[in-house]
């Protein structure tokens, strides 16, 4: 320690301070620019499709018994080969996520027996009344490729029989 | 006494002038300071309100303009809308005294690129500069709260300790220039500027109007996070607005005081032939040293208060007396013995005399951290 010290020391932070304005900004331009979310993040839900355009959920109701936060709500109704909306036996007719009392835990994720929810890579909720926080069917799943493979679609009898497919483990 | 129309209009035109490029510059201070301080801690700042975030000042006057104001129960109403306005107009007044450059010639007419030419323009704004202490007090005082009654009295004790050594680091600079007109002062610098005869007194000034317009290390008038800002407390809308901008006010004039002490004022190459660039050198001096006092905010954590007081009446008291001293024996050394190179002795022992703070704030330290004199 010299005795100049005391005033070195002032005029060295003075110099780091000046230094430090040369550097690139670290701000990103959120609107503008967006940081990629981690690859396991919780956003948003989405429904999934199967490659023909089927849609995985078959409205069990599993993630509405498993979601702590009572945020689902699911109705369930009856597949024809005319009108199937999924494999097997039954679909969702109805599936409304409240997005205010959703908590982003992914139970529901872990109770899906189809794989059918998953929470996405969305962050950019925002409502402005508490009737638009509720999340319908149509705004959770996901879009089809093509038209022609919209749900419901006419199928031949006897394929889709079996509501839980063979499935891989998970795999991040 | 004064019959020629047309010299009252020049006035009236001159003033008007300084008072929208006073606000003017208020509003784009705060931007400056807002983006300069941001590029220092490595973000962009405000950048979305127009190209460069500069509609930025124009959007926060609309918004302080439409809050709700707010004037607590049992305050003294009527000194609580006065003290505001007794904050603003000195800081604004002070303005008239600057010069801004040299007369130019205008349809045959001359005119001085200055509002007043009193020849005591130094006492001007020393004396104008004390009045702002009377906003504060009063602002506290009227509030009928506490905090606001203590940070009025702090902020008021600051001040006025601070006053006193930037009142005492003035009179090097008017032994140098034998005057107290503004213009003289000015004049005087055109071999050598003020702050290369007198450094210690440039440096004393400056830290002295850093705690006058309770800028950063001195900011214990507005220290939110650990005295609940203070004197203002109780303001909101348009007449916590009338805070900011005198205190805004106050840092453009203070810096314009520092550049026509220290720094040469208008003068600069090219001056004598185009007096017009007496302003423009006037411009690029005040934007560098707000420059500095914003540097000197981003970098610098704020003082304790019984150090900022200690600080005050123990070092910078003492010293600037010592300046003066050392000044007026240079000055009497060159007169006596006829010999102008014997200036040179005023910088270097005030050098030498600021030195001798420098070790004993260094011994107390040393004292203070390893418990050994």
């Amino acid at each position: 320690m010299g005795v100049l010290d005391p005033l070195v020391e002032l005029v060295r932070g003075l110099w780091i301070t000046l230094k430090s304005m040369g550097e690139k900004p670290v701000t990103i331009q959120y609107p503008e620019e967006k940081r990629p979310v981690r690859q396991r993040f919780r956003g948003r839900h989405v429904l999934k499709r199967y490659d023909n355009g089927l849609e995985k959920c078959i409205g069990c109701s599993l993630c509405a018994a498993a979601c702590p936060a009572d945020a689902i709500f699911v109705e369930a109704a009856e597949n024809t080969d005319e009108k199937r909306f999924s494999p097997g036996e039954r679909y969702a007719s109805t599936y409304e996520i409240n997005m205010l009392r959703c908590i982003y835990c992914g139970y529901c994720e872990d109770a899906c027996p189809t794989e059918a929810i998953v929470l996405g890579d969305n962050y950019e909720l925002s409502f402005y009344d508490r009737r638009s926080a509720i999340y319908t069917k149509e705004m959770l799943l996901e879009p089809v490729p093509a038209s022609a493979m919209l749900t419901p679609q006419k199928v031949d009898a006897g394929i889709y029989t079996r509501s839980v497919p063979e499935m891989e483990d998970p795999h991040d | 006494m004064i019959s020629d129309w047309t010299l009252w209009l020049e006035w009236f035109i001159k003033s008007l002038v300084l008072i929208f490029a006073l606000l003017g510059g208020f509003a784009y201070l705060t931007w400056y300071e807002r983006r300069a301080l941001a590029r220092i801690q490595t973000r962009i700042g405000p950048n979305r309100a127009g190209p460069f975030g500069l509609l930025q000042p124009i959007a926060d006057a609309i918004k302080l303009v439409f809050k709700e104001e707010l004037t607590p129960a049992r305050a003294y109403k009527f000194v609580f809308f006065l003290a505001p306005i007794l904050t603003v107009v000195p800081s604004i007044i002070i303005a008239a005294v600057i010069p801004w450059g040299r007369s130019i010639n205008v349809f045959g007419r001359v005119i001085n690129l200055y509002l007043a030419d009193i020849n005591v323009g130094v006492l001007y704004f020393m004396s104008i500069a004390a009045i702002a202490v009377y906003g504060i007090v009063l602002a506290g005082w009227s509030s009928n709260s506490k905090y606001a009654m203590l940070g009025g009295l702090r902020s008021t004790a600051q001040m006025i300790s601070y006053e006193l050594s930037l009142g005492i680091s003035i009179i090097p600079i008017l032994l140098l220039s034998d005057s107290m007109r503004m213009v003289d002062i000015v004049e005087k610098q055109t071999t050598w500027w003020f702050v290369v005869i007198q450094p210690v007194g440039a440096l004393i000034f400056w830290i002295a109007t850093l705690a006058e317009v309770n800028r950063a290390p001195f900011d214990m008038p507005e220290a939110e996070q650990e005295l609940t800002a203070g004197y203002h407390s109780e303001y909101s809308g348009m007449k916590f607005a009338l805070f900011f901008m005198a205190e805004y006010q106050k840092m453009i004039v203070i810096c314009a005081v520092m550049a026509v002490f220290f720094f040469g004022g208008y003068l600069g190459p090219g001056v004598d032939q185009f007096p017009l660039l007496g302003p423009v050198y006037m411009f690029i001096k005040i934007v560098l040293l707000l420059f500095a006092m914003i540097w000197v905010r981003a970098t610098w954590p704020r003082l304790r208060y019984d150090r900022l007081m200690s600080f005050g009446w123990k070092v910078l008291v003492p010293l600037s007396l010592a300046i003066v001293l050392i000044t007026a024996t240079g000055i009497l050394l060159v007169e006596e013995l006829n010999r102008p190179e014997l200036i040179w002795t005023i910088p270097a022992a005030s050098v030498i005399v600021g030195l001798i703070p420098v070790v004993t704030i260094f011994r107390t330290l040393r004292r203070l951290y390893y418990g050994r004199a």
